[in-house]
This record gives C-alpha cells, sequence and structure tokens, in this order.
C-alpha cells in the first residue's frame, strides 16, 4: 500500500502540473515578472495553483493532525522546526536565482524530463549534480537535514 | 479549454491531493527537492532506509511517466524552455544546490511547510519568491 501510495502520489503531481501548465517554463517565468503588471500582460496563474494546492494540503494537515499514526502505518511527520538560521535563507536565496533564471524547479523539472528536450534534460543533469555537491558536503560537516 | 486560473486552481488542487496523499497515507512531505536529494545520496552510497528509498524512487516514477498518462487522456503539452543552454546548467546547480541547503523548494516549503504554517516555511518561501523576481527583473534589464 505503501508504494502504490508514492507512485500514486508521484503521478498526481505531476499531473497537476500538468493541467495547471506549470510544468512550463514560459508559464512560470511569466509569473515572476512582476513588471508586466505596469503594462497589464502579467500572469497571475501560478498564484492560483499555489492558492489551489495550499488549500488541500492544507486540510490534509489537519486531518494529519488528529491521527497518532500513518495510514499505512509509520510515524507522522513531527512538529516543524522552529530555528530561522542562514542555510534557510541562504538556500533559499540561491534556490529562487536559480528558479528566476529558468522558470523551473525541481516538481516540474523532473515531470518535463521525458518531454522538455535537451534543454530539460541539460536542467535536470545540474540539478540532480548540485543536490550531490550538497550531499557531499553535508557528509563531510553533517548538519541538521531536511525538512 | 477551461480559462487559466480555473486550470490553474484544478491542477493546483491536485497536487495539494497528491501532498495529503503522501502525507495520511505513508506519513512522509511532499517535497521534491527532499524526495530526489534523497535519491542522489542515496545512488552515491550515504545512508538510508531501503522502504524510504523505495517509496522515493516511485514518487519520482510518478512524476516521470505522468506526461504519457497525460497526453493518453487527451491533454496538450507545451514546454516552452526561454532559458538558454549555460542559463540551464546555472540554473539547475543553484536548484539544485539551494534547495537542498534551504531544506526545500516550491513544493516542500510552498505547498506543504507553508499550509501547515511552518514560519521556517514561509520564510524560506518569502524569500526565494523575492530572490527569482529580482533576478526576472535583472534578466530582463540585461
Amino acid at each position: 500500500m505503501r508504494m502504490i501510495a508514492a507512485l500514486a502520489a508521484g503521478l498526481v503531481f505531476g499531473l497537476g502540473l500538468l493541467v495547471s501548465d506549470m510544468a512550463n517554463p514560459a508559464r512560470v517565468l511569466a509569473f515572476l515578472d512582476v513588471g508586466a503588471m505596469a503594462e497589464g500582460v502579467w500572469d497571475p496563474t501560478l498564484a492560483f495553483v499555489m492558492a489551489g494546492a495550499m488549500a488541500v494540503s492544507a486540510t490534509a494537515w489537519a486531518l494529519a493532525r488528529k491521527r497518532p499514526e500513518a495510514v499505512c502505518g509509520g510515524a507522522m511527520p513531527g512538529p516543524a522546526r522552529q530555528v530561522i538560521d542562514a542555510r534557510l535563507i541562504g538556500g533559499s536565496a540561491l534556490f529562487g536565482i536559480g528558479w528566476g533564471l529558468a522558470g523551473i524547479c525541481p516538481g516540474p523539472a523532473l515531470t518535463a524530463l521525458g518531454i522538455g528536450g535537451g534543454g530539460m534534460a541539460v536542467f535536470v543533469a545540474a540539478m540532480l549534480v548540485g543536490m550531490a555537491a550538497f550531499g557531499a558536503l553535508e557528509r563531510r560537516a553533517p548538519r541538521a537535514g531536511n525538512a | 479549454m477551461s480559462p487559466d486560473w480555473i486550470n490553474g486552481l484544478l491542477g493546483g488542487a491536485m497536487i495539494g491531493a497528491s501532498a495529503g496523499l503522501l502525507l495520511l497515507a505513508n506519513g512522509r512531505i511532499a517535497g521534491v527537492s527532499g524526495i530526489a536529494g534523497g535519491l542522489v545520496d542515496r545512488v552515491l552510497g550515504g545512508a538510508g532506509a531501503r522502504l524510504v528509498t523505495a517509496e522515493n524512487a516511485l514518487f519520482v516514477l510518478g512524476l516521470l511517466v505522468s506526461p504519457a498518462i497525460f497526453a493518453l487522456l487527451g491533454g496538450e503539452i507545451a514546454i516552452e524552455l526561454v532559458a538558454g543552454g549555460p542559463a540551464l546548467v546555472v540554473a539547475g546547480l543553484l536548484v539544485g544546490f539551494g534547495a537542498r541547503l534551504g531544506s526545500g523548494c516550491t513544493s516542500g516549503h510552498g505547498v506543504c511547510g507553508s499550509a501547515r504554517l511552518s514560519r521556517r516555511s514561509i520564510v524560506a518561501m518569502a524569500t526565494f519568491m523575492a530572490t527569482a523576481v529580482a533576478t526576472v527583473a535583472l534578466v530582463q534589464v540585461w
């Protein structure tokens, strides 16, 4: 069951990105280009995607809080960490610069990998190298992990 | 075709449902950078539970095959890459490294963390939104 849930979650996530057109870098960049507001051609679609996603996700979190363990067994995630540190801010800042350069983040990158041509493959390869570089640094000087 | 904002809300609700499914069924957070990063570490010989690795691999498999299913259902897909080769390399490196250093990306901090009102996630999302908007503006001036 856990395996089917994981596969289904990946599939529905990808389909959601395709339905909303958010696997398309041009659409993401059209949202991030807030300067277009002045010309009246700004594309607000990503905000609707986030609103829809967060509404459903928040409902799931409300249900999750009432459960001692997951439906398929095992622990629920612990309470969110509270510390705002340089890693959180610095990492998020770097991530945002990369996101703004190409209009691609990890979910859309993997979703569009098979249909995005050589450019998408180049992005995914570089992203995996970036992730591996972090993993290598982390093994040398371990600190707090993923949240 | 529905208007874009309706497709956006619908697609977003599906993404939220995916995160909810992973959370309620498996007790896991649907952060794509955490999931993909865990796989990368495991491939490179890092530690990791076998169960978690299998679940991560299946989640990524679901993402990878989703365009085929979408096309089968009659959906139309257009992928328009704006950035050129060198920018894609730099962007990929920054996205991969930055998301892991910052403990999450648009899905983990955005869809999951902010929805549970995690202050770390809200701060992370505000930060990457700000630098992304600034980057797009700078690239245009260039």
